[in-house]
């Protein structure tokens, strides 16, 4: 049988007296794009580094490729790419010679570096940047680059730490698709996000909260876990809607999404006569009451409030 | 709010050259009091260019700007003591801790004593500072930098705040007090410039602007940008493998944008019939789908038609 990508085995971190990452096991298969999402703070940045052995572990044992990290730390390390929060491009330093540079790290040969280069240029549609300084790239072109850089050593499972986190909409579903393209390739994609739609990508979503994994399934299986329905509510006067059902014992939770409300509740036939008289006592005419199928971030703004 | 007074930002042809590059190219709007107005576009557009003009701490290379009625250009200094500004990038020092930049920030702007110390205990208060108010900013994650960053902006009351991406990096729940705390503040009377890549937040906004390659090249209500939208059809495609989908159909002429949306993938086409003839199209090339629907555009479908053929 094929091992995991990533085995996680009760790794736990300490930094003084905080227990940044506690007691959490979790695998990443191979092949499949597995995606980490919880609040600030809830353990994410370290788990990653935890992962690429940048920082060691208190307890616990981590295996990558059925390799022990605390062994084997440098095959590993050739196996795994990991690109960082703030991933370090020189910036007086063009797209080629970044790239040259993290090959050299990783002692990728004259020969395979040549033919890496061209393809993934290629592949990120930065062909034509070569000489360009990274200074001068888009935010965009940069994110692309830095997975570039990451991918250089072609290693069979990347880490990548909110890769996305302030790349504009357009560039954002474009840096997707190069990694649906990677992860065809049979790359492992093993990705933190602050945007939900992203996770909804993913084969397989984990929900972590200080320090500890709440939930793991795929986006279908972390949805049905939900107890309860959700009502969409369509209104001009989203601010008064949620000011006046936030106390109403038969709703959980309310929250703005975009232009309309999405109410938690136990029971939608239940909930949706109660909301109407509270608002029409509250002179909010024009609400618009629908039950859909919850959304990721509904199951996690749910699972993080209970 | 005092709606019938001069506008809180007046920008007029404001433009920016770098050398030969043009970084804002001509802009003009108006910002009323108590307005939340969101600035939208492209990383490398112009926002911060535009912001940073605004904030007094570039000058412009033509054109001119009105910030609570002092020119950017001639007065900047007065304009800096009744601003606050959060910068996109991180304006922290790694090894002061949280008190210590609020400190510092309530200084800066002439805040002592009582009062100095009551704002500092609200805004840690507010934004779940507390319990790491002696940790260093250096080893605070990327979320709590930036409620630090908006603590630091907010501590003075300014009449007028940018906001430069204040909640990229920052978690679902978290966003939502972010802007709990910006409505408040409109609410009482603040006038708020923001700018984010989460187009959900955008809605939240009185008026919008987009800008790309330095121009404004659209603006108005979130409602007024998806009803002008509206002109095409926006088709969502539920597909086993999107990817491949999406690969056949972009390059087609009646295709405007289409790009991943969620897990979906959302087409945007400007004929009436455009529905059929997509439909039409993925049954002769044999494309497995499994729905395709229109569905209403939205903001990020917008921005998607209007910035790029992606």
């Amino acid at each position: 049988m094929v091992p995991p990508a990533i085995e996680i085995s009760g790794v736990t971190r300490r930094f003084g007296s905080l227990i940044a990452v506690q007691r959490l096991s979790l695998h990443v298969e191979k092949g499949e794009i597995f995606a980490l999402v919880g609040p600030d703070g809830a353990g994410k940045t370290t788990l990653m580094r935890l992962v690429c052995g940048a920082l060691a572990m208190n307890e616990g044992t981590l295996r990558v490729d059925g390799l022990d990290l605390a062994l084997q730390t440098a095959e590993v390390q050739a196996s795994v790419g990991y690109m960082p929060q703030r991933f370090s491009l020189y910036p007086d330093l063009s797209v080629m010679e970044n790239l040259r540079f993290y090959g050299a790290i990783f002692g990728v040969s004259r020969a395979e570096f040549g033919r890496r280069a061209t393809t993934l240029l290629a592949d990120f549609a930065l062909t034509d940047f070569g000489d360009r300084l990274a200074d001068d790239l888009s935010g965009g072109m940069k994110q692309k680059l830095a997975l570039a850089c990451t991918l250089i050593h072609s290693p069979s499972t990347i880490l990548l730490d909110e890769p996305t986190a302030g790349v504009d909409p357009v560039s954002r579903r474009e840096f997707w698709r190069i990694l649906y393209r990677i992860n065809a390739g049979g790359t492992t994609i093993f990705v933190s996000t602050p945007y939900m739609d992203e996770a909804e990508r993913a084969k397989r979503v984990g929900f972590i909260a200080r320090g500890t994994l709440l939930s793991c399934g795929t986006p279908a299986e972390l949805k049905s876990h939900l107890t309860g329905e959700v009502v969409e509510i369509t209104s001009r006067e989203r601010g008064d809607v949620r000011r006046n059902l936030r106390d109403e014992p038969l709703v959980r939770s309310i929250e703005i999404f975009g232009d309309v409300l999405h109410a938690l509740v136990p029971s939608a036939d239940a909930a949706i006569p109660a909301m109407r008289s509270r608002l029409a006592a509250a002179n909010v005419s024009d609400a618009v009451f629908r039950t859909i199928p919850p959304s990721l971030e509904d199951a996690f703004v749910a699972r993080l409030q209970t | 709010m005092n709606g019938s007074a001069a506008p809180t930002i007046r920008a007029d042809a404001l433009t920016k050259r770098f050398g030969d590059f043009v970084a804002v190219s001509d802009v003009s709007f108006e910002i009323r009091a108590g307005e939340i107005w969101g600035f939208l576009g492209p990383n490398g557009a112009g926002k911060s260019t535009t912001i940073r003009m605004l904030c007094g701490v570039l000058s412009p290379t033509s054109g001119s700007a009105e910030v609570l009625g002092f020119d950017v250009a001639r007065d900047p200094e007065e304009v800096k003591l009744r601003i606050g500004y959060m910068a996109q990038g991180s304006s922290l020092w790694n090894d002061l801790s949280v008190q210590e930049h609020l400190r510092f920030y309530a200084g800066l702007f002439g805040l002592a004593g009582t009062k100095r110390e009551d704002a500092i205990s609200h805004w840690l208060k507010r934004l779940d500072l507390y319990g790491q108010r002696a940790r260093l900013a250096g080893t605070l994650s990327g979320g709590y930098r930036k409620r630090l960053a908006l603590a630091c902006t907010l501590l003075h009351e300014p009449q007028m705040v940018f906001l430069d991406e204040p909640t990229s990096g920052v978690d679902p729940l978290s966003r939502r007090e972010f802007w709990d705390i910006i409505v408040a503040l409109a609410e009482a009377g603040t006038t708020v410039l923001v700018t984010t890549h989460y187009l959900d937040e955008a809605e939240h906004c009185n008026d919008l602007a987009l800008i790309y390659d330095g121009k404004i090249v659209a603006s108005g209500t979130p409602e007024s940008l998806k009803r002008d939208a509206r002109n095409g059809i926006t088709a969502e495609i539920l597909s086993p493998d999107t990817v491949r989908v999406l690969d056949a159909i972009e390059t087609q002429p009646f295709v405007a944008s289409a790009g991943l949306y969620g897990s979906a993938l959302h087409v945007c086409i400007r004929e009436r019939d455009g529905l059929d003839r997509l439909s039409q199209f993925l049954q002769e090339h044999a494309i497995p789908v499994d729905s395709i629907a229109q569905v209403t555009p939205s903001l990020e479908d917008v921005f998607a038609s209007l910035v790029g053929k992606r």
